[in-house]
């Protein structure tokens, strides 16, 4: 399918334009555009083998946005009109795709109710609903069955009841099988293109068990039909789910019970007259619901509060406290007279070397209150509960995070510090400006005004420093009662991150998406407020 | 590096205090208050920086492997936490990592530097307006948005699998998509120093925009391609959610996955083996980080004072 695909545009690529100078036309395709052949022919080959699948998988946006891009690509490669656009069409494409698309995702699902339960659309909602639904026909017949695999994917292979082999996967419905031997038990012992899967290893692989059990290959295309499932591995039967699902009428109703549950566009579930409703959902829009819920769910609301109060608080002091030791360290240090300061710059700059996530993991276990080195060693072998105690927990994450970052302005203030203006500094000193008059008006202000914007960037980064959070103390203590289990250390990122579901759980990705929402808008006016103050500030010096 | 402005020329100039008993005394005095302690207080801040390296080393060479058997420091000296790193998934993650990071280093060299050329060199109508757009995407974190990037991975995978969750390329995708908005800034302020009479002269000798490009600017930036790499590699190996989210399987986990898994259940938490990952793995960081350490910090500096 790839083949002929990127063989097309170069014809009309290589030939010079009319009107250029003899000269320069005199020149064959050169390596680089050859480089640039092989590569596009290597882009075109993927995007049309995307354009392929999404096609087949229905999947239109994917489908669109690859068929675009791959226009695109060739417009902006063979042609020799959009020169910028060469250089910045690789980055944009990426910037589009993984940030752009990816923020205004985060919006639109903000909007619905995806998660747990709202999965997917109403159409896999119903596949799922009948699949739960799955029961045993009671006095359905039995068919000797063998577990076949190919290329990691398991199936079954059955004879009915006519003696003809069927096979088929979760995926494909069960169809004959051509050429197959039935073995000595009855069941298929040789289906061609597939592997038997002897018995043997069925009993000693608990994992295999587990995936043969719940594997359920469908007898045909129709949901309605059921499927063959087993038990043992050795013989299969129809499985058949009483619940029966009504296209035109959007019902699906409970054979069994007669209960008929309708589809609610609002809620995005099966709803019964009695109210009851089936697990199986898909997502919907439900408008500003989970913005909503975040600030009027009570408990919600509540502990919101706090990891937001904590955020603020954990991203200045974050800033704050390094920046003052690092400044300090730096007027210090930065001494002509001082011997062997590079040797001391570097031991005072490893932290900063060492990888942040390495370090807080450090920590975890230094601060551990049992066994912990820092309890062991500081405090006498004192039982302090450092990652227990809601305010010792905070106060050991400030520590940690201090540790880790203090070099970084130690570092910046130095090179601050040593392209100072040597004649303003004489010209105050002539002046009679004493040495803490030199440095309250004239070195702090300066480095302060070349290290600003880094103290910004360094806000934004502490107000979303997952890792230091996460791997010091998962954002613990827990609050008691808190839902989602918040804890007393976890900022909105981690927040959202226990929200979200990602990691295992309930998943709530409309909830978790409308926080990101919110916090994408503090850190966005914060930015945006600073960038201001800072080019006010640059002015008035 | 600029000969360094000692803040305490304004005291030598207005020195000689007149009623010292001898001139020896009086210097070793002013040497000791001025300059000595200098010495002592370094002697505390080099504790508290390398104090929790020196203990990971310890721990790392304790073959019992417990938090509280590495609390006597250098007790025992042993190897076998390093030789058992062999007989967990460590090197594969170790790979894994290289493989994920260098990859998104580069990439996000040649596209921002691509992109930096761009801007620096054409104009073009839209430039103003990418630049500030540019500037304004950069402000909001990707990892924000880690549900999104979840979700759409596994859209994407049910059509092209090596895009999906639990495939590396994905999660060098996603950095990749973070890559131009970070260091494009970083760049442009660095391309921008380099005169643009050598493109003009070059275009005279026939140079086309791409040999210009390759042969002569990126040449001349190479400190520059040398940070944002440092920093992009850097970047991926430190990225805990994203890489967690995106990798599923044990034997695609990055370090970080890998060895927060090691730590966190406190059960089975096996501290010796962590001790010796993280020393192994710190190791050519440290150097790589002390040895290019001058031009990180300029970088830094000059990227977000121009941008």
């Amino acid at each position: 399918m790839s083949v002929d695909a990127p063989t097309r545009p170069p014809l009309t690529a290589d030939r010079p334009e009319r009107g250029e100078a003899h000269g320069r036309r005199w020149r064959g395709p050169g390596w680089g555009f050859l480089a640039k052949l092989a590569l596009m022919a290597l882009v075109n080959a993927f995007g049309v083998m995307a354009i392929i699948s999404a096609f087949r998988a229905e999947s239109w946006i994917v489908f669109s946005a690859a068929l675009v891009l791959l226009v695109l690509a060739d417009i902006v490669y063979f042609t020799k009109r959009a020169l910028p656009l060469k250089y910045l069409f690789p980055g944009l494409v990426f910037l589009l795709v993984f940030q752009v698309f990816i923020f205004g995702y985060t919006a639109y699902i903000a909007f619905t109710n995806y998660g747990t339960g709202h999965a997917g659309s109403q159409e896999q909602a119903v596949e799922a609903a009948l699949i739960q639904g799955e029961r045993r026909v009671e006095g359905s017949p039995t068919y000797p069955l063998s577990v076949v695999e190919r290329i990691g994917v398991l199936g079954f292979a059955i004879v009915d009841e006519d003696g003809t082999v069927l096979v088929g996967t979760a995926e494909e419905p069960l169809s004959e099988a051509g050429g197959a031997e039935v073995g000595d038990r009855g069941a298929p012992s040789e289906v061609p293109g597939w592997n038997v899967l002897p018995r043997a290893s069925l009993i000693s692989d608990q994992e295999l068990q587990d995936a043969v059990v719940s594997l359920r290959v469908p007898v045909s295309d129709d949901p309605n039909d059921g499927s063959i499932r087993t038990r043992d591995g050795s013989s299969g039967a129809v499985y058949e789910s009483t619940l029966v699902w009504d296209a035109e009428a959007e019902t699906i109703t409970d054979t069994a019970t007669g209960t008929v549950y309708s589809a609610d566009a609002a809620s995005g579930r099966f709803v019964a007259d009695s109210g009851a409703t089936l697990p199986a959902g898909w997502y919907v829009n439900v408008g500003f619901d989970n913005f909503v819920r975040l600030f009027t769910d009570p408990a919600l609301a509540q502990t919101l509060l706090m990891v937001t109060v904590w955020t603020f608080v954990f991203a200045i002091l974050s800033v704050v406290l390094p920046f003052a030791l690092g400044l300090l360290l730096a007027l210090i240090y930065n001494d002509a007279r001082l011997k062997g300061r590079r040797f001391l710059r570097t031991l005072y700059i490893l932290p900063y070397a060492f990888p942040a996530f390495m370090s807080a993991l450090l920590f975890r276990g230094m601060f551990n209150a049992e066994f912990g080195v820092i309890n062991d060693l500081f405090f006498f072998g004192a039982d302090i509960n450092w990652l227990g105690d809601p305010w010792l927990a905070r106060g050991a994450v400030i520590w940690v995070n201090l540790w880790l970052t203090y070099p970084y302005y130690f570092l910046v203030c130095t090179g601050a510090l040593q392209a100072l203006p040597a004649d303003t500094l004489e010209a105050a000193s002539i002046d009679g400006a004493g040495r803490t008059r030199q440095l309250s008006a004239i070195i702090l202000p300066l480095v302060l005004v070349a290290t600003a914007p880094l103290l910004i960037s360094s806000f934004a980064f502490s107000f979303n420093n997952f890792t230091v959070i996460y791997m010091f103390n998962n954002g613990g203590p827990a609050f008691p009662g808190a839902p989602y289990a918040l804890g007393a250390t976890d900022i909105l990122i981690s927040a959202i991150y226990d929200i979200s579901g990602v990691s295992g759980g309930a998943a709530d990705y409309g909830l978790a998406s409308a926080l990101s929402i919110i916090v994408f808008a503090v850190v966005g006016l914060i930015s945006a407020l600073a960038f201001r103050q800072t080019r006010k500030l640059e002015e008035f010096m | 590096m600029s000969a360094p402005i000692a803040i305490e020329t304004a005291t030598t100039a207005r020195a000689a205090e007149p009623t010292l008993p001898s001139r020896a005394a009086g210097r070793r005095r002013r040497w000791a208050l001025e300059v000595g302690w200098k010495y002592l207080l370094a002697i505390v801040v080099i504790f508290y920086a390398v104090f929790p390296l020196v203990y990971v080393l310890s721990a790392s060479l304790n073959p019992r492997g417990t938090l509280a058997a590495s609390n006597a420091l250098f007790s025992v000296i042993d190897f076998s936490n390093f030789a058992a790193l062999a007989s967990t998934s460590y090197w594969t993650w170790a790979a894994n990592t290289l493989i994920i990071g260098g990859s998104a280093a580069i990439g996000a060299v040649l596209m921002g530097a691509a992109a930096a050329y761009a801007f620096s060199r054409f104009r073009f109508s839209g430039r103003r307006a990418s630049l500030t757009g540019l500037l304004i995407i950069q402000m909001f974190p990707q990892a924000l948005a880690f549900v999104a990037i979840f979700l759409m991975l596994l859209t994407l995978g049910e059509v092209v699998p090596a895009l999906g969750l639990n495939s590396k390329i994905a999660l060098i995708c996603v950095y990749l998509g973070g890559a131009l908005g970070v260091n494009t800034f970083l760049m442009y302020g660095f391309f921008n120093t380099v005169p643009i009479e050598i493109d003009e002269s070059a275009k005279i000798d026939g140079a086309t925009h791409a040999q210009i490009f390759w042969r002569l600017i990126m040449p001349l930036v190479t400190p520059i391609l040398a940070v944002v790499g440092l920093l992009a590699f850097l970047a991926a190996f430190g990225d805990y959610i994203i890489a967690k989210i995106v990798l599923v399987s044990e034997d695609n986990w990055t370090l970080a996955v890998g060895m927060y898994q090691w730590v966190s259940n406190q059960l089975a938490s096996n501290w010796g083996l962590f001790a010796a990952g993280a020393v192994v793995a710190a190791i050519p960081v440290l150097v790589l980080f002390l040895s290019l350490q001058r031009y990180i910090v300029g970088g830094l500096t000059a990227g977000s004072v121009k941008g």
